[in-house]
Order: structure tokens, then C-alpha cells, then sequence
């Protein structure tokens, strides 16, 4: 059975690689500490669950304190000039995107087929995790045709790859930061704070009011824990059962579903939600790190307003 | 008896966020603080943070991608991108991302949202494709109008994926309103769940939609002209050739160690 465990392998492989090209590349005057960076990633990836808890905790440690020191810079590795790109775009023409579209259509394909067909059955992935496995075999299924088609020198994938995470750097790791942060956050109680001062605010009486505290509450509580997840069984507990599904009686499937719904316009919002929001900015090379979420306010606070309303007249239709 | 103390977590990302610090200096030291008010001794704090970062490194696994599309690009897949757009006359930037909020939500809908993302679709096929159906409404563009349409070629993708997936009813939020609820006796079918995520797919559709339209539109309209030498000969132009120097988002100019 092919598991999460192997993918694991495979990328921290991936990022032992990267770490070495790193700390050889001579261009690069930070190149030690973007070495030891990719290499604490490598390392997390292989061994995470050899080194115990303290030991990843020192990891983390680590990696923060290369980010925020300064240490890891962004390298330059060897790739094609704009002009030999333009000359490859004309000369392979748009059979160009069908090792582009080998990733996605293994993905695609694969989880439809495995998730509908007796395949399920055979036990070849890890359970819930088939289209992880089908992008990582995706990946490689590519590389093969890119090889055997365009034969780029041996090293390139490595090097293209170690290009773009350069140009990503730390942002690369913070969703991790992130989800381990509100970990903590929940462990000390966070969210039961947080809970009560959203009861106290509620007015007594008024449903409609109660509903727009709800989704705002939602939509804050996410912006400041960078993931819904975190947001919807705090504000379950405080306001959704309690008030509008027991207290007033609404529809739970409409405060339910529409409620995270809310709580998803918050993640449009935030830097925390940093793999949706600051990831892409990198990846993207804005000058703004917060150009993503700049352009998604506008789309997010009517729709924030629209949802108060869905669950207004749904739930108590 | 209610320890307000916990919130200074909060207080310090919100405050590390807005003076622009190292997010990866803030996230750490908002934890650290969180877990010693939390009373735990640090090297709790460290294991507990350790722990919590190793169980979530699925989340680390997308980047294994990065070695296909960089390959990719090496090969001239923006610049092919560009000119594909360039090809078709009536494409421009909003209608190409409505077609991509549309592919994106239906796409997470049906279970599949993780086959395509920033680093699989965006970076090497959408903002491409964005930039170049730009630059065919309004000439070169000015860094401000790329940085513009970069933007919301990520957005497009985040809108898609968030108000597409709850439909399909075996994601893991469905779960986790399903099991929330459930703690409280009120027992829900996923799928119910999934159908009410359907209003608000259609409204995400209708309002993003809108707000790529405007960005057509303000991509059309000629541009006020600020200051002499601005290229106003491309200005409005459609479907005439935009310069083959256009540069797709990011390629380092850089030549090195050179293929077969």
C-alpha cells in the first residue's frame, strides 16, 4: 500500500536535494543558511516522527530562527533566459501543456476512478489520502515524459524546483507555523475566551442580531486563527447551538453549513491564512505581500452579508 | 475563572502582522507566550509546538510540484500560455478567470479541489494566461495593473476553491460541523450540509463574477495618462500584437549552465 509515509520520503528527499544544491551554490552569499533551512525541512520530512516532540519542537525553533534573522536569501539558479523560453514556446507550440496537464489529469482521473470503481477495494493507497498519492505519482509520471521528451541537463528538475522555493522562502513553511499555532492557541483555552466575550455581546431577544454575531464572529474568529476550522466549534458552542438552533429554533444544517461558509469569507481576509493567501503572493512575486487578500476583500465582505441573510431566512424559513 | 491572558497570543500576532515582522518571528513567539500563560513549563511549550508541526507536514507535501513546473517554465510553458491567449480574439482577463472560478468551484464540488492550486495551476497556466489577455485590453501594463491582475488570479483561485468544496459532503469541514453538532445531539446527513453550501456557491459565483467584469472594464478603459512618455499608442488596442517582449510573472532573466 502506497501511504502517506512515502510521499513523505519522497518530498523530503526533495528538500535534502535542494538543500544541498544550496549550500554549494557559490552565487548565493546566504547559501549556508538557506542549506540548513531546507535541510531542517528535509530532515522534519524524513525523520519527523523519529526525533519526538522536542526534537521537532527545536526544528521549528530553528527554522524560525533562520527566517527572522535574515539568513536564508533568495538564490539564482541556472534556467533558460526569457529569450530561449520564447524560442521553446515557438517551437514546441501547445504541445507544451500536456506535461502540465499530467498532474492534474492523474490526480483528477485517478481519484474518480479509484473512489468510484471497485479499485477501492485493492487497498493500493492509504485510505482518504488517494489523491495525494495520485499527485505524487502525477509528479513523477511527468518528470519521465519531460526527460524522455525535452531531455533537460540531469539536474534541472532540481534546480527549477529550488528556483521557485527560493522565490517562495519561509512562506513556504508558515502554514505549518500556523496550524501548529492554533494548536497552542487551543490548548490554552483561546477559544472558550473567545466564546464568552462573543455571548456577552449578544443582544437578548433579536434574531436576526443573534445571526449577524454569529457570522461576524465566524468571519473575525477565523481572520485571527487563519483557519475556520478553528473558529466553528467555538462559535458552535457560544452562539450556533445553544441561541440559534435551540434557543430559537432554527434549521441546524443552514447555521452549520452557512456558518462556516462565513467563517470562509474571514479566510479570505487574513494574512494568517497564509497558504491561500500569502503563499500565492510569493509564488506569485508581488511586491505586496498582501496584494491576495487587498484583492479578495471586495468579494469577500458581500458575501460575508449575503450569508448573514442566507441564514437568517433559511434557517427560519 | 476566565484567564483574559490567553488573548495576548492574539494581540501579539495582530501587532507582529501590522509592523510588518518576520510572520515566521511572530507566529513563534505568539506560541511561546501562549503556552507559558497557558502555565505550561517551555520545554512543553517547545514539544507542544514540535508535535503539533510534525503532525500537520501533509500540508508541506504540495510543494513536491515545484520540480515539474519549474522544468516547465524552463521550457517556455508561461510564454506559451501567454500566446495562447494572445491567439483568441475575444478572450480578456475577467472572462478568462470567470471560466477558472467556474472549472474551480465545480471541480471542488465533486472532491477533486486538490488537483489544481497555486502551485499547480496558478503560477504556470492562470496568471500567465491572465497577463497576457491584459496586456491585449490595454497594451504594456504598468506594474501596478500587473500586480493587479497577478492578484487576482490567486483570488480567483481561493474564491473557487472555498465556495466550491463544501459541496462535496465527504470534506473534512462537512466532517467537522457534522461531528460538532453531533456532540450536541443534533445528528446531520453530510449531505444535507453539502446542499445548503449550494446558495452560497451560486452568490460567491455571482459577486466574484461581478468583480471580474469591473476588472475588465477597468482594463478597457483607456488609461489616464500620467506624466509624458506614457505608451498611450497601445492604449485600448484589442488583438493587435502585444509586444513579444511581454514578460509572463516571474522569470529571472538569467542564463547559466545550458541544456542538451
Amino acid at each position: 500500500m502506497i501511504t502517506l509515509q512515502h510521499l513523505y520520503v519522497l518530498a523530503g528527499a526533495m528538500f535534502a536535494a535542494f538543500a544541498i544544491l544550496s549550500a554549494l551554490d557559490r552565487s548565493n552569499p546566504k547559501r549556508l543558511g538557506n542549506g540548513a533551512f531546507w535541510g531542517l525541512m528535509a530532515l522534519s520530512l524524513l525523520a519527523g516522527d523519529l526525533i519526538g516532540d522536542f526534537g521537532n519542537g527545536l526544528l521549528v525553533l530553528g527554522l524560525a530562527a533562520l527566517a527572522s534573522l535574515g539568513l536564508i536569501g533568495r538564490s539564482q539558479p541556472p534556467t533558460s533566459s526569457d529569450e530561449e523560453r520564447e524560442a521553446f514556446s515557438a517551437r514546441h507550440g501547445n504541445r507544451l501543456f500536456l506535461p502540465a496537464l499530467i498532474i492534474p489529469a492523474i490526480a483528477f482521473i485517478g481519484t474518480l476512478l479509484y473512489t468510484y470503481t471497485p479499485l477501492r477495494e485493492s487497498g493500493l493507497f492509504e485510505a482518504k489520502r488517494e489523491t495525494y498519492v495520485l499527485l505524487g505519482l502525477g509528479v513523477l509520471t511527468a518528470l519521465a515524459v519531460i526527460f524522455v521528451w525535452l531531455r533537460p541537463p540531469a539536474l534541472a528538475p532540481l534546480q527549477e524546483g529550488r528556483r521557485l522555493i527560493d522565490a517562495i522562502g519561509w512562506a513556504a513553511v508558515l502554514p505549518q507555523m500556523l496550524a501548529a499555532l492554533g494548536v497552542l492557541f487551543a490548548a490554552a483555552g483561546v477559544g472558550a475566551v473567545i466564546g464568552e466575550i462573543t455571548r456577552a455581546v449578544i443582544p437578548e431577544g433579536s434574531v436576526f442580531l443573534t445571526v449577524v454575531v454569529f457570522a461576524l464572529g465566524m468571519a473575525v474568529f477565523t481572520m485571527i486563527m487563519g483557519n475556520a476550522f478553528a473558529a466553528f466549534p467555538v462559535m458552535a458552542a457560544a452562539i450556533g447551538v445553544p441561541l440559534l438552533i435551540q434557543g430559537y429554533g432554527g434549521d441546524p444544517a443552514v447555521v452549520g453549513a452557512i456558518g462556516m461558509l462565513a467563517g470562509f469569507c474571514g479566510t479570505l481576509m487574513t494574512p494568517m491564512a497564509a497558504n491561500f493567501n500569502l503563499v500565492p503572493a510569493a509564488l506569485l512575486e508581488l511586491k505586496d505581500r498582501n496584494g491576495v487578500v487587498k484583492a479578495q476583500v471586495g468579494t469577500a465582505l458581500p458575501l460575508l452579508a449575503i450569508n448573514i441573510l442566507f441564514i437568517y431566512f433559511f434557517a427560519y424559513r | 475563572m476566565t484567564n483574559y491572558w490567553v488573548l495576548l497570543g492574539i494581540l501579539i500576532v495582530v501587532a507582529g502582522f501590522a509592523l510588518r515582522l518576520n510572520p515566521m518571528f511572530v507566529v513563534t513567539a505568539a506560541a511561546i507566550a501562549t503556552g507559558l500563560i497557558a502555565r505550561m513549563d517551555i520545554a512543553e511549550v517547545i514539544s507542544t509546538f514540535g508535535k503539533a508541526f510534525n503532525d500537520n507536514r501533509i500540508i508541506a507535501l504540495v510543494w513536491i510540484v515545484l520540480p515539474v513546473i519549474g522544468l516547465l517554465e524552463r521550457f517556455g510553458l508561461q510564454q506559451r500560455a501567454a500566446a495562447m491567449i494572445r491567439s483568441f480574439r475575444s478572450a480578456t482577463t475577467g472572462r478568462l478567470l470567470i471560466l477558472y472560478l467556474l472549472y474551480r468551484q465545480v471541480i471542488s464540488a465533486i472532491g477533486l479541489h486538490s488537483t489544481a492550486g497555486h502551485p499547480q495551476t496558478v503560477r504556470p497556466l492562470l496568471a500567465p494566461m491572465a497577463l497576457a489577455a491584459a496586456e491585449k485590453q490595454q497594451g504594456e501594463l504598468d506594474e501596478p495593473t500587473s500586480e493587479k491582475v497577478k492578484a487576482y488570479s490567486a483570488a480567483t483561485d481561493n474564491v473557487g476553491l472555498f465556495f466550491g468544496e463544501d459541496i462535496f459532503f465527504a470534506i473534512a469541514s462537512i466532517v467537522l460541523i457534522q461531528q460538532t453538532l453531533a456532540a450536541y445531539g443534533i445528528v446531520l446527513a453530510p449531505i444535507e450540509l453539502g446542499l445548503w453550501a449550494i446558495p452560497t456557491a451560486i452568490a460567491a459565483f455571482l459577486v466574484h463574477g461581478t468583480r471580474l467584469l469591473m476588472l475588465d472594464r477597468s482594463l478597457s478603459s483607456p488609461r489616464r495618462s500620467r506624466g509624458e512618455g506614457d505608451h498611450a499608442k497601445h492604449g485600448g488596442g484589442v488583438g493587435d500584437d502585444a509586444s513579444a517582449t511581454t514578460s509572463p510573472p516571474p522569470s529571472p532573466s538569467r542564463d547559466g549552465e545550458d541544456k542538451a
